[in-house]
């Protein structure tokens, strides 16, 4: 059945054929990622294949340096970096905090041994969460929308890609990107982000990431499954006593759409560094093309008026 | 296991998904215990005490699975009654000798007798219950630093997750082997599982995680000074005769056929030139005289002893204890020749390390030649890995090396081509050894590579007609048969390379015994004659491994049984009888004299019977437990110069230093910190210390520390984490635990100190490894000295602390 998007499914709102709406007749089903972060051992294999797989540039030796964040020395999605696995520790002391110069070692020796509580107590839980973050291939993609040369494109399973021999470096799609995963590169200015690992997929590969992951943190599918995999995942960590855990990212009718990847998280998405309501920025496009269109009707009225009032 | 080996840990995320319980014991809160249900921080160097606690619960509590203990061990042994137990001796067992600092074991042999009840006072398994009595939660809190309740919870899942229905496995590493007491730790967690009943069972036993690559398969084809491969001794001086030398290793259980496992070895090597009346050529094999481990190899170096040393993908002047003094060694050698994939520090020392720097080495003062030559990496050559699991599994080669890289097959073979061309026609005697070696292996390509593949194929083993043997059951002590290693025998069984075997799970039964191949006899669970009861039936239904069908006459089930096929449960041995046919029908643990588990160790181990705790070689607690403070037996080379006094005191040097490793780097790092997309993930060398640790230090996140020992002073980033937490011991304070991974050196793309720097030579008296777990130091916010003002640190330190100054 083609599917007929009125204006609003195809910038915002439920949209069940996001191949077919772009255009493809004929097309394999929707795939995607599911990141179970429960099972992330913060290997950063990832990372390390979908650089290589992807021939992403070296860094330059002379700036490496520690980020003193954990286990995370890459910080952030960027240009080059499509996979960034996030370090987050959680427990009883104040936030890994950097001790301040200025206390004396009393002031920090009593939080400090009161998360010890008393002798006989039973260790307090710390947490490491950690999580693979990546470009989530949305339903309905600001960085594509806003593009103006067309080098954003949505492939025939679903997912968004930037063809970089057609992007002009205008980075419009970075201010759109309600997740902040779209970058440019100094060199050149282009932008780059995460594939999907096209090519593997027109090869009939899973993306390298997924391959590499070894504990299945990162899975990959066809959109649907993956997203009765992980409800159901859900439900047998709630089953275990694990009730913090929710999906981010997996609600088809959420502010952009539902995300091609999604994932499982163990806290709110803030802790993650995710937006909590991610809401494609280019909802309100028709509403701003109808008050601009009127603006510009009313500037013509009133040029025409101005010149139609004018006496010969 | 996540940090050092995340695709096995593949396999613990599943078993945890169907519902196994995870527990991990680490100082440090790491990539593992973020994924274990329950994490437990202990000091590092009281393992004895926290296993022998877990002992002590298990038979106070009753809570032994009886029926395997009395069958399948050597609980029902009586000991001499000269025998004096550590529990009566102050922490020394009997036969002590303090001049020698080495134990004479007479005392320690069991009488013969048994007592099925093990109600004997001088059974082991009342020995055991009092010598584990004072390992109580009291003292595991004092020595540990873990909580009654923490411990309680340990223990309560340990003792509900084993016996008849259920098994428990323990899995470590290094963190348990390098340590002075590195042995006993090990021996301490196979008690408890024998008692438990949790070995030679699916699910159970003592997993030793390597540290990397085929360490496996290098101590069965050993690079061990002291072994043969197949774990056959290294010939002494005093075996001046074949028959000698077997009169040494004992006739116990299948060792009892040691002259064919040997025989064929040395068939292997020498081929025709071997023959019963030359002895096989058992004469033109190597002799040790001692200890001729790294640490006193390096200590030779020093001295002048030793003029040549070949380095094969190792690293010591980053990756071993004292590297300090291993890069003052390589100082003083006429030749040194490096074979790795990059210009490592250990082929650099001469113009880029910490002694260049404060002038005690001048690069005009070095005479040690350095050859480097490069070599292939793993997909650039065929050969097999053998893993944790004894499992061989061959990997194809992928691609060529690069330019004038050759493989490590390569350059052995040809540099032993060459030297045999050099001494070709030679009649000196010494030269005999070398001329007679089998050494013809097809050549293909232009670099002329050896043919991997005919390597294991003389590893399997040939009959007289050149067939491959299908097992060592074939191999012959007269002659007739050449194996390259006993327990390998097999691998290339029906002239297929059953190694290279990769059927998928999916195809196979879960034992999957069709994907490479395991050692011996491709089983995949050692002694698992012991997952059935004495007379020969699963112990559940759950836990079904192998048992006996008494219809067909003979052992079956899941895996390989790991016993003779045919000898029923209710064999019983004749009296006299020697090697396999002395073992009855019930008895599992097939390599032992008796068939038995052992829960006491009557010969064999350097520090005792028994596991003892002792402390660290430097630690800031002495020994809740007992009056002898440190191990009696431990090997520190204290009459050496170079080493003298070097062990640090606690008020000096306050806080407990460990070393490790991190996912994204490899050991010494010339596989990784050569490599953007690794050395990105992780690029300066940091220290992990606690929040508390850092107000009481003025350390700041992200900044610069300097961590002194007694042996030397390094600067690293610090790293603020809540995951390092300080122990509270009752009636000591708080001990501080600082965490270094020692990935870094002088060369690659990204460099920092050398942590192993801080460690001294103090090695475990068994198997001679280092202790390279814990020490104790000094952190003070900042970076190093630059220069002789280094030294000058590390000398403040030492005089501060009463120790002689040794240069």
């Amino acid at each position: 059945m083609k599917h007929q998007a009125s204006v609003a499914s195809r910038l915002y709102g439920r949209l069940d054929d996001v191949s077919g709406e772009a255009g493809y007749a004929e097309h394999p089903p929707r795939v995607g990622f599911f990141t179970d972060t429960s099972v992330c051992i913060g290997c950063k294999a990832c990372e390390v294949a979908c650089k290589e797989w992807n021939a992403l540039p070296d860094p330059d030796a002379g700036v490496l340096k520690l980020s003193g964040e954990s286990y995370d020395n890459t910080s952030a999605l960027g240009a080059s970096s499509w996979r960034h696995v996030a370090f987050i520790e959680q427990g009883p002391l104040d936030a890994g905090a950097p001790a301040a110069g200025g206390l004396s070692p009393a002031d920090v020796l009593g939080p400090a041994l009161a998360g010890l509580a008393s002798p006989d107590s039973v260790a307090p839980a710390t947490r490491w969460l950690m999580a693979s973050d990546v470009c989530k291939h949305c339903t309905h993609a600001a960085c594509l929308d806003v593009c103006p040369t067309g080098a954003l494109v949505r492939t025939e399973f679903g997912t968004v890609i930037v063809q970089s021999d057609v992007c002009n470096g205008c980075a419009y799609c970075v201010s759109a990107c309600p997740f902040g995963v779209i970058d440019r590169r100094e060199d050149d200015g282009r932008a780059w982000k995460c594939t999907m690992c096209y090519d593997r997929l027109r090869g009939g590969m899973e993306p390298a990431c997924a391959k590499a992951c070894p504990t299945d943190s990162i899975q990959f599918g066809p959109l649907d499954e993956l997203r009765v995999t992980a409800a159901a995942r859900v439900q047998e960590l709630h089953a275990s006593g694990v009730t913090d855990a929710r999906l981010y990212g997996a609600d088809p009718d959420d502010g952009i759409g539902g995300a091609g990847a999604f994932f499982l998280l163990l806290d709110e998405p803030e802790v993650y560094g995710l937006p909590p309501n991610p809401v494609v920025t280019t909802k309100d496009l028709p509403a701003m093309w109808k008050w601009a269109g009127g603006a510009a009707a009313l500037l013509v009225a009133g040029v025409a008026a101005a010149f139609a009032g004018r006496r010969p | 296991m996540a940090e050092c080996h995340p695709v096995a840990f593949q396999w613990v995320v599943e078993a945890k998904r169907r519902g196994a319980t995870i527990i991990h014991v680490d100082p440090r809160f790491t990539r593992t215990s973020a994924l274990a249900d329950l994490h437990v921080p202990n000091r590092v160097g009281g393992d004895v005490v926290f296993l022998g606690a877990l002992i002590n619960h298990v038979l106070s509590g009753g809570h032994e699975f009886r029926e395997y203990v009395t069958a399948y061990t050597n609980a029902a042994d009586i000991l001499p009654e000269e025998y004096v137990d550590a529990e009566d001796g102050a922490g020394l067992f009997s036969g002590y000798d303090p001049a020698t600092r080495s134990y004479d074991n007479a005392t320690w042999r069991p009488t013969g007798e048994r007592d099925l009840t093990l109600s004997h006072p001088r059974c082991v398994f009342q020995v055991l219950k009092r010598h584990f009595a004072r390992y109580t939660p009291e003292r595991v809190q004092r020595a540990c630093g873990i909580s009654p309740q923490d411990f309680s919870r340990i223990a309560a899942t340990l003792v509900s997750c084993s016996g008849r229905e259920r098994t428990t496995a323990w899995v470590y590493a290094v963190g348990w082997t390098q340590h002075t007491t590195g042995v006993q730790h090990i021996r301490t967690a196979a008690i408890l599982q024998l008692l438990l009943g949790n070995m030679g069972r699916p699910g159970g036993g003592i997993l030793a995680l390597r540290g990397h690559a085929s360490i496996q398969g290098s101590t069965d084809i050993p690079t061990l000074f002291d072994l043969l491969p197949g774990y056959l001794p290294m010939p002494r001086p005093d075996d001046v005769s074949l028959e000698r030398y077997l009169t040494r290793i004992p006739d116990t259980g299948f060792w009892g056929n040691k002259r064919s496992y040997l025989v064929s070895l040395l068939k292997a090597w020498f081929g025709d030139a071997a023959t019963a009346e030359n002895d096989f050529c058992f004469g033109a094999l190597p002799r040790i005289s001692g200890d001729h481990g790294t640490y006193r190899t390096v200590l030779d170096m020093i001295e002048g002893k030793i003029k040549g040393y070949f380095l094969w993908g190792q690293n010591p002047a980053v990756g071993s204890a004292g590297a300090r003094l291993q890069r003052l060694a390589m100082a003083k050698l006429s030749w040194l020749v490096v074979r790795d994939l990059t210009v490592i520090e250990s082929a650099a020392f001469w113009k880029n390390s910490p002694e260049i720097a404060t002038g005690e080495l001048r690069t005009d003062q070095i005479g040690t030649e350095v050859f480097f030559i490069p070599a292939a990496s793993h997909v650039e050559k065929g050969g097999t890995f053998t893993n944790t699991q004894r499992m061989l599994q061959w990997h194809h080669k992928a691609l060529d090396p690069p330019a004038d890289a050759r493989s490590d097959l390569w350059f052995a073979y040809h540099l032993g081509k060459r030297i045999r061309a050099r001494l070709a026609g030679s009649t000196a005697a010494r030269d005999r050894g070398l001329l007679n070696l089998t050494w013809e292996y097809p050549e293909s390509g232009e670099e002329a590579e050896p043919a991997a593949e005919a390597v294991l194929q003389e590893v399997n083993g040939r009959g007289p007609d050149g067939r491959l043997l299908s097992g060592f059951a074939e191999l012959k002590g007269d002659g007739s048969t050449a194996c390259g290693c006993w327990i390998y025998s097999g691998c290339f069984a029906g002239g297929v390379n059953q190694t290279a075997r990769r059927r998928p799970h999916t195809e196979q039964s879960w034992v999957a015994p069709e994907w490479g191949w395991a050692w011996p006899a491709n089983r995949r669970i050692l002694y698992n004659r012991a997952s059935a009861d004495p007379a020969g039936r699963p112990w559940s239904e759950a836990k079904a491994y192998v048992w006996w069908d008494a219809e067909a006459g003979q052992w079956t089930g899941h895996d390989v049984p790991d016993f003779e096929r045919g000898k029923p449960p209710d064999f019983v041995p004749e009296p006299g009888a020697a090697g396999p046919a002395a073992l009855g029908g019930a008895d599992p643990f097939i390599m032992q004299r008796d068939g038995k588990g052992a829960l006491f160790v009557s010969a064999g181990l350097a520090d005792g019977p028994l596991p003892t705790h002792y402390e660290p070689a430097e630690s800031p607690l002495v020994n809740a437990l007992y009056k002898q403070d440190d191990s009696p037996v431990a090997k520190s080379y204290p009459d050496h110069p170079a080493t003298h006094n070097q062990l640090g005191g606690a008020a000096v040097y306050p806080f407990v230093v460990t070393t490790y490793r991190l996912t994204e780097h490899h050991t010494a790092g010339g596989m990784s910190r050569t490599l953007s997309r690794l050395a990105e993930l992780q690029p300066e060398l940091f220290c992990e210390v606690s929040p508390s640790l850092a107000a009481l230090r003025g350390l700041e996140n992200g900044g610069w520390a300097t961590i002194i020992t007694a042996r030397a002073a390094i600067e690293a980033r610090v790293l603020v984490t809540r995951r390092v937490r300080p122990l509270r011991i009752p009636g000591e304070g708080v001990i501080h635990q600082i965490g270094l991974p020692y990935h870094w050196g002088s060369e690659g793309m990204v460099t920092g100190d050398t942590v192993n720097d801080l460690l001294p030579f103090v090695v475990d008296p068994n198997v001679f490894i280092q202790e390279s777990k814990v020490a104790t130091c000094d952190v003070k916010p900042g970076r190093r000295p630059r220069g002789p003002a280094l030294t000058d640190l590390v000398m403040r330190y030492r005089r501060e602390a009463g120790l002689e100054e040794d240069r």
